[in-house]
């Protein structure tokens, strides 16, 4: 009798097939786990109205800009919850961040979960919460979803998919291919805190260790430095691949070399040694929360007291300069000039450093 | 960072660097005088050197009449096809799950490398340590697991460590695919040949740890090739470097340590006894570049031969060290013996690159190739072979 009590209470607290089917498990998951997080202050008439789509109006989106910015991304993260994040938190700011790198301030949120059967309900409850309190701080609503539940060994646990829309106000033009020489190569702060978190929370090295992820929402900070450089350049979050990736992609984008200071990079000690022990190089660990820009050289000190005087940019940092093309690099690359004094090329990455770190 | 930056110091480098092209300018007019202008050819043995000078850009530092040649140091570059081919076959099949080195995944086998056998479905791991996958093995009892085992003399120990281990806990579902190579038969079958030639060495740190001085002796006593024992910071580079040339300068043939806060003159003898305990010398094994070399590889000792997957699984391929040749126009053998630099080969940033990669040097972040093609402007290296290829036609 105990035993089949247990049993029961397992097979409540878990994701089973049921809750996909359409039926009624499903109808209760929506509501007390989806809705009742992403509505938990009453103030997402979207959601709350259970239509199969949101609706939005268009002349009040209209007052705030003067063009849409549409972007999704899908998070399949290993382990679910690290130090300093989760996947949650990960799928809300990785599309935030996505919409506020075209300058967009981000509005709406839409979230796609495939879930593996056998997932425990708690988990994906403190998943959503987690989304929520994330979306929350971004200042956005998760207004429309889906759930879809799959055989065990489909998929690991838990794969989400977040799509977002924004709107960007007239005059900004921030484009990868809008780097001029001259220009001041900015940061927001520390380098591979994400990257390394993710690899010490696996726990197969046993390190001893406090990297946080870095991951974080930066559409503020974005708005912030609009307020006093409407003219940035170019913008983009060093997510996969990290900064080396964003670099090449301007150079390449904006035909010029980008040309940075390897004494100012912003790393911790702690990613450093781990890096130093793995054989990874900081320059591809990938971020959550930083952004690289390309902003006018006059522009750049103010920038920097504004990102500083930020929560999200308090370490932030001018770490190069993007140059013509000339000998003896004649192609779009990226130069660093290590602190050992010699200078060599930061290409691509080619293959993954890690898989599975969002 | 302590313990490191103070290896890296600008300031240090300068001074060395000076001192490198005064032993330089030395040498050479000594050369000149005896009508002689070959630039000085040193090679660093090791893949962790060679990654350590292209990462810090040490190269440009160096004055032109010293060329380094980058060395078959690197165990993932000088693995043979047959060999992965053996691996993937052991790989594929249902009971195993197979643990490997991360940078071994990418190797090309003949048919596939260890990446596409997992994604064609074969149970291959990612491991930091054979003790990773001895864990494995105790967690899937119902499952065969096999180590990938690479590397010199560095990472035998460890291995000979682990497979005892599992012999103390009574594990029997475990077992080594041994490609472990000696470092001594490589150097010696380099100098050998009468293609090369070699003006000093830096000897890897991390091997000469294990084995230690002694066995390098012939280097300066048979060959007169001055051999300085190098660490992996780039000052520890561009000392030892200093430390050849003095040598040659002052015309003495020595084996000298620049390594010493790791190195110890004999070596360390818990694990020199771990590799003896376990492995045996096989009579000869391939080395991709460099072919059949005797005595430069170990296989497991009959008393081990339940750990020895080679043994378990016969494998139809390789297992008499059959060679599968390179594919058509790889060059990565004339790399390696320094006979060619990576971008002199006609392949290179052309059908081979680090994403399809025809040869092993391609493969590793510690092979020549992959090096000059991740930190160097690969448009200006093919101009560069373009031109020297119209200047010898001319």
């Amino acid at each position: 009798m105990s035993a089949d009590v247990s049993q029961e209470k397992i097979t409540l607290g878990t994701i089973t097939m049921a809750h996909g089917s359409g039926g009624k498990a499903m109808e209760e998951l929506i509501r007390t786990v989806f809705v009742e997080a992403f509505n938990s202050n009453h103030d997402n008439p979207q959601l709350a109205s259970l239509e199969d789509q949101a609706r939005f109006d268009l002349a009040a989106l209209q007052q705030q800009g003067n063009r849409l910015a549409f972007t999704t991304d899908s998070y399949v993260v290993d382990p679910l919850f690290f130090p300093g994040g989760d996947i949650g938190k990960l799928a809300v700011t990785g599309t935030v961040n996505d919409l506020a790198m075209g300058g967009a301030k981000p509005l709406y949120l839409s979230c796609g979960f495939i879930i593996e059967e056998g997932l425990p309900i708690d988990t994906l409850k403190k998943v959503v919460r987690s989304m929520q309190q994330t979306a929350v701080e971004a200042g956005v609503s998760i207004v429309t979803g889906d759930t879809k539940v799959v055989h065990k060994g489909s998929c690991d646990k838990l794969f989400i998919n977040t799509a977002g829309v924004g709107v960007i106000a007239e005059g900004v033009n921030i484009s990868a291919h809008n780097a001029q020489a001259g220009d001041a190569i900015i940061i927001n702060g520390y380098l591979g805190d994400h990257g390394a978190a993710i690899v010490d929370a696996r726990g197969d090295l046993a390190l001893q260790n406090t990297i946080e992820s870095d991951c974080q929402p930066l559409n503020d900070l974005v708005q912030a430095m609009l307020a006093v450089c409407p003219d940035i350049h170019c913008l983009r979050d060093a997510t996969r691949g990290g900064l080396a990736t964003v670099l090449n992609e301007f150079a390449q984008a904006s035909n010029c070399s980008m040309q940075v200071d390897e004494t100012k990079l912003p790393i911790r000690d702690e990613v450093r040694g781990m890096c130093e022990i793995l054989g990874l190089d900081p320059l591809y660990l990938a971020n959550e929360g930083k952004l690289v820009a390309v902003v006018p050289a006059a522009a750049a000190e103010k920038l920097i007291a504004v990102m500083q005087n930020h929560r999200a940019g308090r370490h932030s940092t001018i770490i190069g300069q993007v140059k013509a093309l000339s000998k003896p690099v004649s192609k779009p690359s990226v130069l660093m000039t290590t602190g050992f004094g010699s200078q060599r090329i930061v290409d691509r990455l080619v293959g993954e450093q890690l898989p599975r770190i969002c | 960072m302590k313990y490191v930056d103070e290896f890296r110091d600008p300031d240090t480098a300068r001074k060395l660097v000076q001192q490198i092209q005064r032993l330089t300018d030395s040498i050479m007019a000594k050369r000149a005088e005896a009508g002689y202008t070959m630039p000085l050819q040193l090679m660093e043995f090791c893949g962790g050197h060679t990654h350590t000078i292209f990462r810090y850009g040490i190269e440009q530092l160096l004055p032109d009449t010293i060329e380094l040649v980058h060395g078959p140091g690197c165990p993932v570059c000088v693995l043979p096809r047959g060999r992965v081919d053996d691996a993937v076959a052991l790989a594929s099949r249902p009971e195993v799950i197979f643990t490997t080195f991360g940078d071994a995944m990418r190797v090309p086998g003949s048919q596939k490398s260890l990446l596409q056998a997992k994604a064609d479905g074969a149970d291959i791991r990612m491991v930091y340590s054979p003790l990773d996958a001895l864990k494995l093995a105790k967690e899937n009892p119902e499952r065969e697991v096999i180590f990938f085992a690479l590397g010199f003399e560095t990472t035998m120990p460890s291995t000979a460590l682990t497979l005892l281990q599992a012999e103390r806990q009574g594990i029997t579902n475990f077992s080594l695919f041994c490609n472990h190579i000696t470092t001594v038969p490589t150097i010696d079958a380099i100098l050998g040949d009468p293609d090369m030639i070699l003006d000093g060495f830096l000897a890897p740190g991390h091997v000469s740890m294990v084995i230690g001085e002694e066995p390098f002796q012939f280097v300066a006593k048979e060959f007169h090739k001055p051999l300085v024992i190098t660490g992996f910071e780039p000052l520890d580079i561009l000392q030892s470097l200093t430390m050849v040339l003095l040598q040659i300068n002052e015309g003495r043939t020595e084996v000298e340590n620049q390594y010493k806060r790791v190195v110890q003159k004999q070596g360390n003898s818990p694990g020199q006894q771990a590799i003896e305990t376990v492995f045996e010398i096989r009579d000869f094994f391939e080395l991709r570049g460099l072919g059949s070399v005797d005595h430069s590889g170990v296989r497991i000792r009959d008393a081990y031969a339940r750990y020895d997957a080679e043994r378990k699984f016969p494998l139809s391929l390789t297992g008499g060290g059959i060679t599968v040749t390179d594919p058509a126009g790889c060059q990565c053998g004339d790399v390696l013996k320094g006979l060619i630099r990576p971008w002199q080969c006609t392949q290179f940033g052309e059908q081979c690159t680090p994403q399809t990669p025809m040869g092993a040097l391609m493969v590793s972040s510690e092979g020549a190739c992959a090096a000059y093609y991740q930190y160097s402007d690969v448009q200006e290296l093919k101009l560069k072979r373009s031109h020297q290829k119209e200047s010898v036609s001319a």
